[in-house]
């Protein structure tokens, strides 16, 4: 798998039609300089000779450097990924903290006033397009009532505490900055609400769906014909049993989180890889835009491998080997 | 839920001979929310097929300037205010209906005719190609769809073609891999058996047995996609690397509406409400589809 976001990657920046030493070089460069930064970047090479150089770079953690900031994209990469890791890992803890039980209440109380409005919740959820439900949030919550700060990170008169770990709140939190803590969290709820909305919607959706089907298998019946109260069937039983698929939602989820967050960091301008990504597609900077598709991509992939072990904690059934 | 609905209509329909189109129709009918989706898919098409004879300003999507006229909030004169150069917004949203009809077309029928035929030959040839389309499609699909169409767009440098290029090139994964679990299942039932029993080729047998009986889930998918299509199209306007102006897109005119806000807010509030309605009814329709054609794949 690895292997093949190695080649996807490399074939989107060197074998796709667009140019990259005339993109580097500028809409006013003759074909000497672009021939000349082609040289420079290897990009006259065969493929096979390139994709060599393209993979031993990355096995030294060479990601290659930006071009208009002349910063090297691992480092840049290493500033920003906490910022977005923070958003990310807020935003998902929201959505399955509050889709899960929504659709579970949703599910029990079915047909009801509950379910009727989670299911408006879980069908604008999708609906509503990120970037402009965040900008509705600032022109309401941040503009009109000023309740909360409008975009970044931390105000202007806080300091960033000295890094420990580099992810802001455990660095405040674990150095008593309280106020500062307080500052980030009040920076933090705008974006995480926006991010977390789709995720909520169809994780809560994917549960309410499963609830209903594992709630009306005979093992429920049966627990309930023996007496175990309606709480302990629904969260013991039924809802351990719907976690299965719903756990799969959660980390389709979080790669559309990776995706959706650069828009959400575009329009909060908040300081991650997404809203570095879009800084250097606009102006055609190549290599930083590879470097964030390959994070993203590594981590999705992690993220999946967490959901398969997670599956064999949930269903005992699932990665035993079978007794002989 | 529906599933029942639909078992209990084969039951009245049971006795009496109601065509099977009737019968969906009615199943179909029985949903407020699938109706309410089919409702504002309705309207935007006909927004879509007629706009250009529709709207006050039909100069004002190519790019025309009234200066005296701009920022003016919503009025008679413009329902939905006017942007910066004194275009009416309304008529550019109204425009912009056709250009998302285009773009979620173009996107999933690009995708689908890529995706599915792959699908097939993954599903029903199998051995190393298929497994070689497989490794392919699980690759394209580990990296989230938007950011890989910003990578891709990057490649190609920004623009409307470039953006539904693109994303035609992230959005065939989904098709190739349910189409192939789906082939991978039917060439297991006794029917696909029994034609290849009796001497079918293998084309007749894709063609005949094995691609009708692939058209529902597609059918559905299509419909949520063009939603998201939509949707995503948008969000690559809104970064700048999608429609460029004066081009009538929703999320370009949300990106540039957004330097005006708070004041200035309707010019890319109404952009945005057209979006949500519009995907909203697409998935609607889908969820409604869904429920009638292929029930038994609720959670995807």
């Amino acid at each position: 798998m690895l292997f093949g976001l190695l080649c996807l990657t490399f074939a989107i920046s060197h074998v796709m039609p667009g140019d990259p030493a005339r993109l580097a070089a500028g809409p006013d460069a003759n074909q000497s300089m672009v021939d000349t930064l082609r040289a420079k970047y290897g990009l006259d090479r065969p493929l096979g000779v390139q994709f060599a150089r393209y993979v031993g770079g990355l096995a030294r953690g060479d990601l290659g450097e930006s071009l208009r900031s002349r910063n090297a994209v691992r480092d840049d990469l290493l500033r920003y990924f906490p910022n977005t890791f923070e958003l990310v890992t807020l935003s998902l803890l929201l959505a399955v903290a509050f889709g899960v039980p929504l659709g579970m209440l949703s599910a029990v109380y079915r047909d009801t006033w509950v379910d009727h409005w989670t299911r408006v919740v879980s069908v604008s959820g999708v609906a509503l397009p990120a970037f402009w439900l965040g900008l509705m949030l600032q022109l309401l919550v941040a503009l009109h009532l000023g309740w909360l700060p409008l975009g970044g990170r931390l105000g202007l008169t806080a300091t960033p505490p000295a890094p420990i770990t580099h992810l802001l709140f455990v660095d405040a939190l674990l150095r008593g900055e309280w106020r500062t803590l307080g500052d980030a969290l009040a920076h933090a709820v705008l974006p995480v609400v926006t991010l977390c909305f789709p995720a909520l919607a169809s994780i809560l959706r994917v549960n309410r769906a499963e609830m209903l089907e594992t709630l009306g298998q005979d093992y429920i019946k049966t627990a309930r014909a023996q007496g175990f109260s309606g709480f302990r069937v629904v969260t013991h039983y039924a809802l351990k049993n719907a976690m299965i698929p719903t756990l799969t939602m959660i980390g389709l989820r979080y790669g559309w989180m990776l995706g959706g967050t650069i828009l959400v960091e575009t329009v909060f301008d908040w300081p991650g890889i997404g809203l570095y990504a879009v800084n250097a597609a606009v102006s055609s900077d190549f290599q930083p835009i590879m470097g964030v598709t390959l994070l993203i991509g590594l981590n999705f992939m992690l993220a999946n491998l967490l959901v398969d072990l997670a599956y064999g904690w949930l269903d005992p059934r699932i990665g035993r080997p079978r007794p002989t | 839920m529906s599933t029942r609905v639909l078992s209990m209509a084969s039951a009245e329909a049971g006795g009496v001979t109601t065509p099977e189109w009737k019968r969906y129709v009615r199943v179909y009918a029985r949903s407020a929310s699938s109706m309410l989706g089919l409702a504002v898919v309705m309207l935007f098409l006909v927004v879509a097929a007629v706009g250009p004879w529709i709207v006050p300003y039909p100069d004002d999507a190519r790019g025309a300037v009234h200066l005296d006229q701009k920022l003016q909030p919503p009025s008679p004169a413009h329902w939905f205010g006017t942007d910066e150069v004194g275009n009416d917004v309304y008529t550019r949203v109204v425009l912009g209906a056709r250009v998302s009809l285009e773009i979620g077309l173009i996107i999933t029928v690009l995708a689908a005719l890529v995706g599915v035929p792959l699908g097939i030959v993954a599903g029903y040839v199998g051995g190393g190609v298929g497994e070689t389309i497989m490794r392919v499609t699980d690759v394209f699909l580990a990296v989230p769809a938007l950011v890989l169409a910003l990578a891709v767009v990057g490649a190609l440098g920004p623009g409307i073609v470039n953006a539904m290029l693109a994303l035609a090139l992230v959005w065939w994964p989904g098709y190739a891999r349910l189409v192939q679990g789906k082939t991978l299942a039917l060439a297991q039932e006794a029917y696909v058996e029994a034609a290849r029993a009796g001497g079918a080729g293998r084309l007749r047998i894709v063609f005949l047995h094995i691609l009708p009986n692939c058209m529902s889930p597609i059918v559905v998918k299509a419909s949520m996609d063009m939603g998201s299509a939509i949707l995503a199209a948008a969000s690559l306007g809104f970064i700048g690397l999608g429609a460029q102006p004066p081009y009538p897109e929703w999320g370009a005119m949300i990106s540039y509406g957004r330097n005006y806000l708070p004041t200035w807010w309707w010019y890319s509030a109404f952009p945005g409400l057209a979006i949500y309605l519009t995907v909203l009814g697409f998935n609607l329709v889908g969820d409604g589809l869904r429920d009638l054609l292929d029930p038994r794949s609720r959670v995807a």
